[in-house]
């Protein structure tokens, strides 16, 4: 379960962004919507332990993540959020796999390729595993951010604009792997866009105004 | 995976840049790897040499050409002292022991020493086979000349006139190898040792050939005639090396020679030493060239890694949000800068020894050949200058990846 409890952002001094209370049930699915400079990826990165918020608190799995030091969560980022971003950064100088175990073992986790496998297998990317970033077309490269984000099994997936680069096919492909990635790893779904062809497939919403 | 793994696979992909930070470190470490060894070299050189020989005596002239013809057998004598006078200091008070040189000759380039006993005592030569030299034209080699000129005890041989040229050779005298020496590391490797009398021999009867041919000329069978009277004082030496008795020779010995005789002392000590400080002036200009180059590379490094940085944070940005530390980011960095900076060196102090190796298989002269195959406790501190250098060009973008705001880096794209 994860919860945000008066949390407030200061972008100025004279200009607080406040957000409303959210509880995301574990396992749930949800979409964040809101126009452009509305403070999504504010939140995001507030919701990922990336930016320490003025005021309030965020507990993932029980642990409120901005008491934890800088280390420590980085470390808890890195066994319990899986991000992915609109864009795949990948690091170009690593091949595929390697991309995912660096991932691994950023977290502190032993390198368990079979775990590899399985991921770029379940995401039909696994052909793709010797190759380098630099060449993989978009849509491909976005599942391997995928398979990274979900590599080890992350109790809350954060997708961030994960389809308003793709066309209409391959952002199709890119949420059914989402949403199954999410249900097969039992992670907590957040997808954050303004893109209207990701809309109907949730029924969960948190709206920014 | 590693941060030194990350680290080298992120050199890798820019192959180029690195391979150019590389050279430069390894450009500069070279030269300081053959100044290293060779003025190491060098001066172990003139030590070893003239370690128990406190003053050289010999004819008026240059003391330095004195001293590396007679101590290091590099340049020409100054000329020849009358052996009366050798033999009359020789005795003197001062004087612990005395050794005759009497220099004139070569063997393909291998000079041939007229020299008594007294030689023996002073480098302390000890035989590897046969005997040392007895009779006239008898000859006992270095562990070098032996090796070069593949000669055994019982081969004979031609010395020729001069120190270098094989054109004058004298063919009426060959000389018999009776022993040939152990390797003693120093000058005598590369002598051939015989007795002063065939020296004395062979350029008697080269000056008679010529005095003969210039008396008939003249009908003048007197002069001829009077040379075979004419004994030991008539004999002329190219110089002496002196040990002496006490300390207390210093002050009084060289100034009564110099004052008192037409002849030169020269200290080794004080030669060696002027000399050095010639060499050194070059030595000096080269360090500073080389320090210069490992300067230029630090800040080619540091550019290298600032630039990358730029592109990359987003990269380090990823890293974190997949829960790499600050501090792993740092080292990511660090030891890039390291891994350039390090294999530079030990590129570098390969390249070093390579090229003085090189050198010395192209030097004429034996005597001072250099080698590459030595390795010294000193090139411990070039491994260290590469470290620091790693280190102190890449603190600044280490320090930066290490402050990075991951939240404003992931919200410009």
């Amino acid at each position: 379960m994860i919860s945000l409890k008066s949390v407030t952002h200061r972008y100025h001094p004279q200009q607080d962004i406040r957000f409303e209370d959210w509880q995301i049930d574990a396992g749930s699915q949800w979409l964040l919507l809101g126009a452009s400079g509305s403070g999504k990826s504010t939140l995001l990165h507030i919701l990922t332990g990336i930016l320490k918020p003025e005021q309030g608190h965020v507990t993932i799995k029980g642990t409120s993540i901005y008491d934890l030091s800088a280390k420590a969560l980085d470390q808890f980022r890195g066994r319990n959020i899986g991000i992915i971003f609109q864009r795949p950064h990948l690091i170009k100088s690593l091949s595929i796999s390697e991309n995912l175990v660096i991932a691994q073992s950023f977290a502190n986790l032993p390198t368990d390729l079979k775990r590899v496998d399985e991921v770029l297998g379940a995401l039909g990317i696994a052909d793709k595993k010797n190759a380098y970033p630099d060449q993989l077309s978009q849509g491909q490269l976005q599942r391997v951010s995928i398979a990274r984000a979900v590599i080890n099994k992350p109790a809350l997936l954060i997708a961030d604009e994960p389809t308003s680069s793709l066309d209409d096919n391959n952002a199709r492909i890119v949420l059914e792997l989402l949403m199954q990635q999410s249900g097969a790893n039992q992670a907590t779904l957040v997808v954050a866009t303004h893109d209207k062809r990701v809309k109907d497939a949730f029924k969960h919403t948190y709206e920014l105004s | 995976m590693s941060p030194i793994k990350i680290s080298w696979k992120s050199l890798w992909s820019k192959p180029l840049s690195s391979a150019l930070n590389m050279m430069l470190i390894a450009f500069g470490t070279g030269i300081l790897t053959i100044l290293l060894l060779a003025s190491h070299q060098i001066s172990q050189k003139l030590d070893n040499n003239s370690k128990d020989i406190d003053l050289v005596v010999g004819a008026k002239g240059s003391p330095l050409q004195l001293i590396l013809s007679s101590i290091y057998y590099i340049d020409f004598p100054t000329g020849n002292i009358p052996l009366k006078s050798a033999k009359e200091l020789s005795r003197s008070p001062f004087v612990k022991r005395a050794v005759p040189l009497a220099l004139g000759d070569n063997y393909n380039g291998t000079r041939i020493v007229g020299t008594d006993s007294n030689f023996v005592a002073l480098y302390q030569l000890k035989l590897n086979d046969g005997k040392f030299w007895n009779n006239d034209f008898e000859a006992t080699i270095g562990a070098g000349v032996a090796k070069e000129h593949q000669l055994k005890v019982g081969d004979t041989f031609f010395g020729a006139h001069g120190l270098s040229s094989t054109s004058d050779v004298h063919k009426n005298h060959p000389y018999t190898v009776s022993g040939i020496l152990e390797s003693q590391g120093n000058v005598t490797d590369n002598l051939i040792l015989t007795n002063i009398a065939s020296v004395w021999k062979m350029h008697d009867d080269h000056e008679d050939d010529h005095k003969n041919e210039a008396a008939s000329k003249h009908g003048d069978h007197q002069h001829a005639a009077a040379k075979q009277v004419e004994n030991e004082d008539d004999k002329e030496l190219t110089s002496l090396l002196i040990q002496y008795r006490s300390p207390m020779s210093v002050a009084i010995f060289p100034r009564m020679v110099n004052e008192t005789t037409n002849m030169q002392a020269a200290s080794p000590a004080q030669e060696s030493t002027s000399l050095f400080s010639l060499i050194g002036v070059g030595v000096e200009t080269l360090q500073w060239f080389a320090v210069l180059i490992m300067l230029i590379a630090a800040i080619s490094v540091f550019v290298n890694l600032y630039n990358s940085l730029k592109e990359r944070q987003y990269d380090l940005a990823i890293m974190r949000t997949l829960g790499a530390s600050r501090g792993k980011l740092f080292l990511i960095v660090i030891i890039e800068g390291i891994i350039l900076t390090l294999a530079g060196t030990i590129i570098g102090v390969a390249l070093g020894h390579f090229a003085l190796q090189f050198i010395g298989n192209y030097q004429e002269s034996n005597q001072a050949r250099l080698t590459g195959i030595i390795f010294l406790k000193e090139e411990i501190y070039l491994f260290v200058a590469g470290l620091a250098i790693g280190i102190f060009a890449a603190i600044i973008p280490a320090i930066q990846a290490y402050k990075s705001n991951i939240s404003k880096i992931l919200s410009k794209n």
